[in-house]
């Protein structure tokens, strides 16, 4: 917990709404370089909004307002950068998994692809180092021509890490990635994310706490729209400040 | 009374069905005519040949070429302008009270009956653009016939397309125009296609909107150019029904058969991309 680095990223006094619902409230707090952060609390609690205000997918929604400022890299998202801008540099990957409807080579260069890469072997480089990346490589090496579809759940959701790999962000968001699937999907899917970590700031928010617990740096609990704690993750599992955060943990509300 | 539930159910069954087959029984009448009184007088030469002596002899192929340009005129200035219109709709446009109004409009257009497009057309385009009793005019006539139905059943195509693949494209950085070309489009256009040539297919058997802006009533050529006037088989088949005396009854029969055969050809082109479509969609 040495902060050397500038933080990667600020959010400052964010608060975002929906109509008359306040779905986050006066969130300051910072996220390190190459950190994951792990994010949990109840269902409402906002962490989803809190996700989409990042890489501004948000601004599809019409009935969202948001004041405060979130930075990233000390530059302010949604003043000083574009939307495609801020998304290629801080990507998502969603609670379901969503190949689009193409091969699985297709699905991991669609992104390179729409970036303007045109060159064949540069792109077949950018898809093997990515699936390799996401631990899909060995599995899928033989058919990358057939439908990103047909894979199981668990290859889905890695392949969409890949895909997400494939333009090169700077950091990745997961919505509840390991949602929908099995325990050894999911195992799979965290040992790509603990290998993703010496290169990428990655946030995590999940409705499992020991998922949080397993592969987070540091673990904030959001509850209500507001940020109750965020500290190191041995620190909030064994003493939390809070006892929110404690009656959260022993499973007392939620 | 006191019916069983069995009973009440096999009632109720036995009307639904019956309903069914009210439903069947004119469509499978109107073809067991055309057929068999039409199919007589078709052959190589009635499809091939221009019609000779005030048209009770001869062939009826001007107004066979004449229908597909008006057709093919149609498609070619509807769609594209209907597929734009949609994507606007269902991509770009914010819930409003202008898309509201555009909303309502294309309901209302839908609703207008074929006779008033016909003046419509006449007003605008044989009179006022100048473009006289022409292909041209008949085309744009009937485009904007087609508009509602190819704007309609664009929309739903589009909105078929799950959000989550928008959002998990838009997600990489990728704009929306892109995600609208690449991953929107391509999956949506089976879909587009086949509403759209239902839609058009329909307007192929309309005599309203072509009797003022393109029909002739005898051209025994083929038109020249898209500033031509045409025969057209629903206004051809009208003439010699009404029109002309001393028709063999065989050439009026032959001709509704070749309308709604060339119709059903075109229905079933729809038919064949949806069935291929569904076959082939992943989700």
């Amino acid at each position: 917990m040495v902060e050397l680095s500038p933080p990667k990223i600020v959010v400052e006094n964010l608060n975002i709404r929906y109509d008359d619902v306040r779905a986050l409230k006066d969130l300051n707090f910072n996220v390190k370089e190459k950190e994951i952060l792990g994010v949990i609390g109840p269902a409402n609690s906002g962490k989803t909004s809190f996700l989409r205000a990042l890489n501004r997918l948000n601004d599809l929604d019409l009935a969202c307002k948001m004041s405060g400022s979130i930075l990233l890299n000390g530059k302010d998202i949604n003043r000083e950068m574009d939307a495609e801008e801020v998304r290629k540099k801080v990507t998502m990957v969603f609670a379901l998994p969503i190949p689009l409807p193409m091969s699985i080579f297709d699905n991991v260069a669609y992104g390179p692809r729409r970036h303007g890469v045109k060159d064949r072997k540069k792109l077949e480089e950018i898809v093997e180092k990515s699936l390799q990346a996401a631990f899909l490589w060995d599995e899928v090496k033989d058919r990358l021509s057939s439908s990103g579809m047909k894979l199981s759940g668990g290859q889905q959701q890695r392949l969409c890490i890949a895909r997400t790999l494939a333009v090169e962000p700077e950091v990745i968001l997961y919505d509840e990635p390991c949602s929908g699937l099995d325990p050894i999907s999911t195992a799979k899917v965290e040992d790509a994310m603990r290998e993703l970590k010496n290169r990428y700031t990655q946030i995590l928010v999940t409705n499992n706490v020991k998922q949080a617990a397993r592969v987070g740096d540091r673990v904030a609990f959001f509850l209500m729209g507001e940020l109750v704690e965020i500290d190191g993750t041995n620190r909030l599992f064994t003493a939390p400040r809070d006892k929110r955060t404690n009656d959260y943990l022993t499973g007392r509300f939620g | 009374m006191n019916l069983s539930p069995q009973t009440k159910q096999k009632i109720a069954f036995t009307l639904l069905g019956l309903a069914a087959v009210i439903v069947i029984v004119p469509v499978a009448l109107i073809l067991a005519i055309l057929i068999k009184r039409g199919l007589p007088a078709i052959s190589w030469q009635f499809l091939t040949e221009m019609p000779r002596m005030g048209m009770r002899a001869g062939g009826i192929f001007p107004a066979i070429m004449g229908t597909l340009c008006l057709v093919f005129g149609a498609i070619g200035v509807a769609l594209p302008l209907g597929v734009l219109t949609a994507i606007y709709l269902v991509e770009y446009a914010r819930k409003s009270w202008w898309t509201r109004m555009i909303e309502i409009a294309i309901v209302n257009l839908a609703g207008v009956p074929s006779v008033v497009y016909g003046l419509f057309g006449l007003g605008l385009f044989v009179i006022f653009f100048q473009f006289g009793s022409s292909i041209l005019a008949g085309s744009l006539t009937l485009a904007i016939m087609e508009l509602p139905v190819i704007i309609t059943s664009s929309k739903e195509a589009l909105m078929s397309v799950p959000r989550s693949f928008r959002e998990a494209s838009l997600a990489l950085g990728v704009s929306r125009w892109q995600t609208i070309r690449h991953v929107v489009l391509p999956n949506a256009l089976p879909g587009i296609l086949t509403g759209s040539i239902l839609g058009i297919s329909r307007t192929a058997g309309e005599t309203a909107p072509i009797l003022f802006t393109v029909a002739a009533f005898y051209l025994p050529r083929l038109p020249k150019s898209v500033f031509d006037q045409c025969m057209a088989l629903p206004y051809h088949l009208y003439v010699l029904s009404t029109q002309v005396p001393n028709v063999k009854q065989a050439l009026q029969y032959g001709t509704a058969l070749v309308l709604v055969g060339m119709i059903f050809l075109l229905n079933l082109v729809a038919i064949i991309i949806r069935s291929r479509m569904r076959s082939k969609k992943q989700w």
